[in-house]
């Protein structure tokens, strides 16, 4: 083969320093990836040190004269406030109460604080107070105490909304991420990406053939179902911030195992799917809200299974992968080609790749 | 979904691999030079499944990876300016730069913006009279056209606030840098599809005719880098040397021409450093004479950074093809996408960072223990 060519260019190495530490904080160490991580195991895990705690799941489960009490809180900073399918409002009652149940708790009561700008409409904090008392009555809960601070304009980004959580975890329920075991499967209770693509295509002004909904719902009817068929559920956790895969790996690192999913088994609306295509991102990563994943005994997946698709919110139930005890504390993907490939938790934010 | 599914199905892509192992009689090395065919065969596996013949090497067709440090180190400089506001495609923002990242800048105050496109950079100018805003302009000619047409409108606007701060490469002249050299591997080449639908593939039958090389524009699924890769190994075994399309669903030979107008109206060609590569002579687009008043290099005097260089990067022979990521002492130890030692870890479509994100748990030796 014939090798003509001009005066050959000479390669130089020109690499960065590499960036090796954070010494302030980014907004990926709020995205629920491994930079969040990294906070909590260096700064927050050492610091509040308890057995409680240092399980790591959605609500921390506590006893009180014998009774097992799970607490959890949530703060939200969704933009907008107002979005298809939900608001900060019925979110912030949804993300409490669905944190609450994935420890098999009955989600009972809420707290709820406000941080205000100066400034914002007082129309709007009613809106959304109604939606949230609304959401609660949907659930079940009552809002028992709150608190309301205003902070100067500028100072804020219109609204933030903390809710914290109690429930009672009934007697013979135990659930936590470090219970997941080789031969386990793994179920999703729907589509994913929906919340997530909603946000992000109404903040941006991203138009589709008919308009992409946030999922945003109260799970813990459907984790009662579940509960109820007496099956051997090892672990649930909604896929929020991060996604499917960040819920995933978590499991896996906890459990220290390795889970396996099947390409195409993971159901996403043609939509969000497209949105996703079009932006370069994976609906692996994108944030749920209303979509719940359990690991399950395989002797009872499918009870479990057909005890989801009889939930209103669980039609769309899949078993989407197995634990093995391979590659301990990945989560990979089984390709239709027969390739495997790894599904990483990612750093920060999944960001939209250039082209 | 049309034009994907039909083009991810296993059915199809497993017919193409007995195609290529049934053709293959000797081993050839091949080359892909966009990252997002890098991507792909990462995500998919394809090596996995291709015959030990085809070896496929990965070039430099990371847009994010090959912008030069003294890109970035302007952009996150330009950033942190009273009254700036920096615009950039969502991938820019994690790169980093000699000493820090857009990402970190925003953290200390800058206000760094993600774009879905430049017109949307033009928005933001429009909506904020009294506020610079520069757009980082990178990429190939995939996205040279939609940063043409960004400067065009402003300076048709008179938005004299709108500027862009441009960093944008060429393919065909990298290709013949790689080929030039004396220790080139690669005996055929996949072309990025996406780039040819802009200009078309007549760049490219220069390429085959000086370096008897044959090239196939290809495609960006897995369906795609498979037929890809059996029209390069039925020329090989058959001593041809030829430009073919097989992209033709998306590429036309003679490109889009509205699109090249308003590149050659906007851009000229200029000498340009790739990172990770060197300099490249006419490698490069950078804003026309008529444009200077949009130009960010030249409205803020930005002086050239110089950055220092671990000796442990490996990623000119990566990127060259001469070494696989995994060849690499620092892989995954002391490289990976959050602390990246050289340009093909710092985007999801670097070579390095696919192989890590998808492939480590196959590829990394016992002896690395790999997060």
């Amino acid at each position: 083969m014939s090798m003509r060519t001009a005066s050959p260019i000479r390669f130089e190495l020109s690499c960065p320093t590499p960036l090796q530490s954070h010494d302030t904080i980014l907004l990926g160490h709020g995205s629920g990836g491994k930079l969040s991580a990294d906070l909590i195991r260096d700064i927050f895990l050492p610091t509040f040190a308890n057995p409680v705690l240092s399980r790591l799941d959605d609500q921390g489960i506590v006893q009180i004269n014998g009774q097992r009490i799970a607490m959890t809180t949530d703060s939200f900073v969704v933009k907008p406030l107002f979005f298809p399918g939900g608001d900060i409002g019925s979110l912030a009652v949804h993300g409490t109460v669905n944190d609450l149940a994935m420890g098999g708790a009955t989600p009972l009561f809420l707290s709820v604080a406000f941080i205000v700008e100066e400034g914002f409409s007082v129309d709007e904090l009613r809106q959304i107070a109604t939606s949230m008392q609304e959401a609660a009555t949907r659930a079940g809960v009552q809002v028992v105490t709150g608190d309301t601070k205003v902070v100067e304009k500028g100072k804020g980004d219109g609204l933030f909304v903390n809710t914290t959580g109690i429930g009672i975890v009934p007697d013979g329920i135990n659930l936590s991420a470090d219970q997941a075991r080789p031969g386990d499967k793994v179920l999703l209770s729907g589509s994913i990406g929906d919340h997530g693509i909603a946000i992000l295509a109404h903040r941006e002004g991203l138009e589709f053939e008919s308009q992409i909904r946030s999922d945003s719902a109260a799970l813990h009817t459907l984790v009662s179902q579940m509960l109820d068929v007496g099956a051997e559920i090892r672990c649930m956790r909604d896929p929020t911030r991060g996604g499917v895969s960040s819920a995933l790996n978590e499991i896996a690192e906890r459990s220290q195992v390795g889970i396996e999913l099947e390409e195409g088994s993971m159901p996403v609306h043609e939509q969000v799917r497209g949105a996703c295509e079009l932006l370069g991102l994976d609906p692996l990563y994108v944030a749920n809200e209303g979509k719940l994943i359990a690991v399950v005994a395989p002797e009872s997946a499918e009870t479990v299974l057909q005890a989801m698709k009889g939930h209103a919110m669980g039609q769309e139930s899949q078993i989407i992968g197995t634990v093995n005890d391979e590659h301990r504390g990945l989560v990979t993907m089984r390709t239709n080609l027969g390739t495997t490939r790894i599904v990483d938790m990612l750093s920060g934010d999944q960001l939209p790749r250039i082209c | 979904m049309k034009y994907l599914d039909e083009y991810r199905d296993h059915r199809i892509a497993r017919a193409l691999v007995a195609e290529i192992t049934s053709c293959v009689k000797h081993s050839w090395v091949l080359m892909e030079i966009c990252g997002g065919q890098t991507h792909t065969i990462m995500r998919y596996g394809l090596s996995d499944v291709l015959p030990r013949e085809v070896e496929l090497v990965h070039g430099p067709g990371c847009p994010v990876c090959v912008t030069p440090l003294e890109t970035v180190d302007k952009a996150i400089a330009l950033a942190l300016r009273p009254g700036v506001i920096l615009v950039s495609y969502g991938d820019m923002l994690r790169v980093p730069g000699s000493r820090s990242d857009l990402l970190r800048a925003k953290a200390q105050g800058a206000d760094v913006r993600i774009a879905y496109s430049p017109t949307g950079a033009v928005k933001i100018a429009r909506a904020n009279p009294d506020r610079q805003v520069v757009f980082l302009a990178i990429g190939f000619e995939t996205t040279a056209p939609a940063n043409a047409m960004a400067a065009w409108q402003a300076k048709h606007e008179g938005l004299s606030n709108f500027s862009m701060l441009v960093s944008h490469v060429l393919v065909p002249p990298a290709i013949r840098a790689l080929l030039g050299t004396p220790n080139n591997r690669v005996q055929g080449f996949i072309a990025p599809g996406h780039v040819c639908t802009v200009m078309g593939c007549s760049e490219y039958e220069g390429l085959v005719r000086d370096f008897g090389m044959p090239i196939v524009v290809g495609g960006f699924e897995p369906v795609d880098i498979l037929e890809s890769v059996l029209m390069l190994i039925r020329q090989l075994e058959a001593g041809e040397a030829k430009l073919e399309n097989q992209y033709v669903r998306s590429v036309s030979p003679q490109g889009n021409g509205r699109a090249r107008e308003i590149v050659a109206e906007v851009f000229e060609t200029a000498d340009q450093k790739w990172r990770g590569i060197g300099r490249i002579p006419m490698s490069g687009l950078r804003l026309r004479g008529e444009y200077a008043a949009h130009d960010a290099d030249r409205i803020f005097a930005l002086s050239e950074i110089t950055a220092d260089e671990p000796a442990e990067c490996i990623s000119a022979q990566v990127l060259r093809g001469l070494k696989k990521p995994t060849d690499c002492a620092a892989f995954c130890v002391r490289c990976t996408p959050e602390n990246p030692l050289g340009a093909p870890m710092v985007s999801s479509e670097g070579a390095c960072a696919a192989y890590y994100h998808y492939r480590r748990h196959s590829v990394v030796s016992q002896e690395k223990s790999c997060p």
